[in-house]
């Protein structure tokens, strides 16, 4: 079997190359790998004595763990944003980014199931909700829509650069009658997964503060504004650490396609604002607590005024050319946009979903040690995924990893 | 609660000594349990040894079958239960082979037999009578090996022409909570965290129901001075908006209009606490206790039988009283006269007098959840 055999020496060169590496790589791995222990430790505990550990409650039951599952479906739908232009379009400049967008959807996605898993009060019992062997409540529970395209999405961001980075290990080049159709395939997908996460909150007719038709297409545009961000300042790192060329060019038209989805998205978050101030409802009553705290009560105050300013203000600098061709200024840009919509999509979003409760019991949340510590796990974990992959993926492209066949 | 005190207190059986029934983490009460043993002299096992306790501490403990626990009274600290969870990790495929090394104790291979089929019995609410029954019969005889008391489990099902539903008189309640009380009592409830199913709102006269300013956790003395009362719990919606979104139907409406739980196949997901317009759902975040002298032994297996951690519960209108025609616990320990409960399909029924005689309301009706739970006033 010729395929298996050169798939074999793959693994071993790819093993070879991300155990080798300079003094800054060991240390970041390293690191990785005793905040990823750490988490462990922290989940263990979580394990043994329950979500008690946690600062969730029977008031707010979805806490810090579902706000990163939320945001990180965001980080990996936008990859499809590089995806188009590149096999679809015929767009070059995008070709190196690519396979760095796809890498950083598979850690995403790796770090979102990690982040259900981490939820869920039965990890052990997570088998009943295999198709065929457990009961898969398809297609009422828009939690089943979400675990296929999750799934799906994993799936075909791991083929599609794998057939790309398997024949290029060969030294040949990648048929796009291949993998063309897979690339179209994502985009749509990419739209799904978003929308559907989105449905999950917004089918919820007992959460005012989700059940909003504008839920879903705000997911899509800070998805797409902070994806693409994470992407840029991905490729700046590797720009200086490794000697895989990325032009200025492909760095700018990426900036290009995180302005226009953070203004869109600004756009978007004035019409809600407008709608939940304007003429104030009983409904509007968990805005209220998220901008401005009810009763006293305003846990996430700091948060969401730092998140608004840091948006306002990278999305103003962004729009203006001037200051957005000028890298310094960009990567700084893509900080704030990512910090603030981290913030904005995921603690803005899950916690004043609870607050007020059903009855107007406001119940504040704060995230617990525990928690914190199995949250940077995960991401560490995502950063250790990615930065194997980019790895792997960097030296074939640069033509170090080839097949020699024996 | 003593005489003595003015105001009310809610009684949870906190106070009541607790018992010790078996202070093992293994659970196992016959004497060959060596988790004791290990837990003081943990560092000096030769491999042999520790195999061999790995063995048996894993066999003899709920934690190998889920990760979570289902032991009921017993007390584990975590140094000695992450050992376990190591332990049996450890023994992985080795279990089956090393099996007949401890099947000398025939009640040991009984219960690693039980826990075997439990950790792989399905969804209840797609089981056939037989399969329940037997269900029933083998948590009944797990919690015989374990403790040495017998419990009674049902499984029956929902009967025909049957549909209960609940009505509550809002001029009638005066805030006793002896209705809370009972339900802990009835329904096996966490009594760590003072879980409650049912929530009793004090609202202020002159406001009308305004939730929003009502306080649902107070401690004084009732009926307090210019308030009305006014209970809530599960509805059991006839369009449960709770059911839709498991995404693996561990909770479903009965036949009778019960919307009920399997905890043994909830995942612990929480998104049908999320669905819930009414805050009818309660979660145990950790594993839940209730001494042993005070389980309600008779129970049903889709309600005050007992949970585990990380699973969901609720109100299930008592069902393992329901179906045999009795009234729910605070009903029955209500000393107002507040809550009616009944068949709504029976014309002769108080439920249905009350919903076709006085002016009857529910709560959040433009959700479209259809609550079998009415309100009324005198
Ligand atoms: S009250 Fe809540 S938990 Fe009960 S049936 Fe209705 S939606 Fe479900
Ligand atoms: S917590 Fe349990 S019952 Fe509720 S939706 Fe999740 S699996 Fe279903």
């Amino acid at each position: 079997m010729g395929v298996l055999k050169v798939f074999k020496s793959l693994v071993i060169d790819s093993l070879d190359t991300i155990t080798k590496g300079s003094k800054k790589y060991h240390i970041w791995m390293g690191f990785l790998t005793l905040v990823m222990l750490i988490g462990m430790y922290c989940y263990s505990i979580q394990l043994d004595e329950g979500l008690s550990v946690t600062g969730m409650t029977d008031r707010v039951s979805w806490g810090l763990y579902i706000s990163n599952f939320t945001f990180l479906v965001g980080v990996a739908a936008a990859a499809v944003m590089l995806v188009m232009p590149t096999y679809v379009l015929k767009d070059i400049d995008f070709k190196q980014a690519v396979l760095i967008g796809e890498g950083l959807a598979v850690a995403a996605l790796i770090m979102c199931l990690a982040f259900v898993v981490a939820d869920m009060g039965g990890p052990s019992v997570l088998w009943h909700m295999i198709p065929g062997i457990g009961v898969f409540n398809f297609p009422a529970s828009m939690l089943t829509w979400d675990v296929i395209v999750l799934n799906g999405y994993l799936f075909i961001n791991i083929t599609i650069p794998l057939y790309i980075l398997f024949r290029h290990y060969q030294g040949k080049e990648a048929k796009k009658k291949v993998y063309v159709p897979g690339a179209v395939l994502s985009v749509f997908w990419a739209v799904g997964i978003h929308l559907v996460t989105a449905f999950l909150y917004q089918g919820l007719q007992a959460r005012p503060f989700w059940n909003n038709a504008l839920l879903g297409p705000r997911f899509l545009a800070s998805a797409f504004a902070a994806g693409p961000a994470l992407i840029i300042l991905v490729l700046a790192v590797i720009r200086s650490f490794t000697a895989f060329k990325i032009p200025d060019k492909t760095i700018k038209k990426i900036a290009m396609i995180v302005t226009v989805a953070a203004q869109i998205n600004l756009i978007m978050l004035v019409s809600e604002l407008f709608k939940e101030f304007y003429a104030p409802t009983h409904h509007s009553e968990s805005a209220y607590y998220l901008f401005f705290g009810l009763h006293g009560k305003d846990a996430l105050l700091p948060w969401i005024w730092t998140a608004i300013p840091m948006n306002v203000i990278a999305t103003i600098i962004l729009t203006f050319g001037k200051f957005r061709n000028k890298l310094k200024v960009l990567y700084f840009c893509c900080f704030l946009l990512f910090v603030a919509i981290w913030i904005e999509k995921g603690f803005g979003l899950i916690v004043p979903g609870f607050i007020p409760g059903p009855y107007g019991k406001i119940a504040e949340y704060l995230p617990t040690g525990i928690e914190i510590g199995v949250t940077l796990g995960i991401w560490a974990l995502g950063a250790f995924v990615f930065t194997i992959l980019a790895k792997t993926a960097i030296g074939i492209e640069l033509g170090e990893l080839r097949y020699k066949p024996k | 609660m003593s005489d003595n005190k003015k105001w009310y207190t809610l009684d949870l059986g906190l106070n009541k000594k607790k018992s010790t029934s078996s202070s093992c983490g293994c659970g196992n009460s016959q004497g060959s349990c060596t988790s004791q043993a290990q837990q003081t002299k943990e560092e000096e096992l030769s491999a042999d040894e520790f195999y061999e306790r790995a063995v048996n501490a894993a066999i003899g403990d709920e934690r190998k079958k889920d990760g979570f626990e289902q032991v009921f009274d017993v007390k584990m600290d975590r140094r000695d239960a992450f050992k376990k969870l190591t332990a049996s990790l450890l023994i992985g495929a080795g279990a089956v082979s090393s099996c007949t090394s401890i099947t000398k104790d025939s009640d040991s291979k009984e219960k690693a037999q039980i826990d075997w089929e439990e950790q792989f019995k399905g969804n209840y609410k797609l089981m056939t009578d037989d399969e329940k029954k037997s269900t029933v019969d083998r948590l009944m005889r797990s919690y015989e090996l374990r403790t040495g008391k017998n419990i009674n489990m049902s499984s029956k099902n929902a009967e025909e022409d049957v549909l209960f539903g609940y009505a509550f008189n809002i001029s009638k309640c005066q805030g006793y909570m002896n209705c809370v009380s009972a339900c802990v009592e009835e329904n096996n409830q966490d009594r760590n965290s003072q879980m409650q199913y049912i929530r009793i709102h004090e609202m202020d006269d002159g406001k009308g129901f305004n939730f929003n300013e009502a306080d649902d956790n107070y401690y004084h003395e009732v009926p307090a001075e210019g308030h009305f009362y006014m209970g809530t719990q599960c509805f059991h919606c006839d369009n449960p908006p709770c059911v839709d979104v498991c995404p693996v139907q561990a909770t479903w409406k009965e036949e009778d209009g019960l919307v009920v739980i399997d905890y043994d196949w909830c995942v612990g997901c929480r998104y049908c606490m999320a669905a819930c317009p009414y805050d009818g759902r309660r979660f145990n975040w950790s594993k839940p206790e209730v001494p042993e002298n005070e389980v309600n032994k008779n129970q049903h297996y889709l309600g005050n039988r007992m949970r585990k951690k990380g699973v969901m519960e609720k109100c299930t209108f008592c069902v393992q009283r329901s179906r045999k025609g009795k009234n729910p616990a605070c009903v029955e320990a209500c000393p107002t006269g507040a809550r009616i409960f009944g068949n709504l399909l029976d014309p002769k029924s108080t439920i249905r007098w009350v919903l076709e005689n006085k002016k009857v309301f529910r709560l959040k009706e433009d959700l479209g959840t259809e609550p079998k739970f009415w309100y009324f006033m005198d």
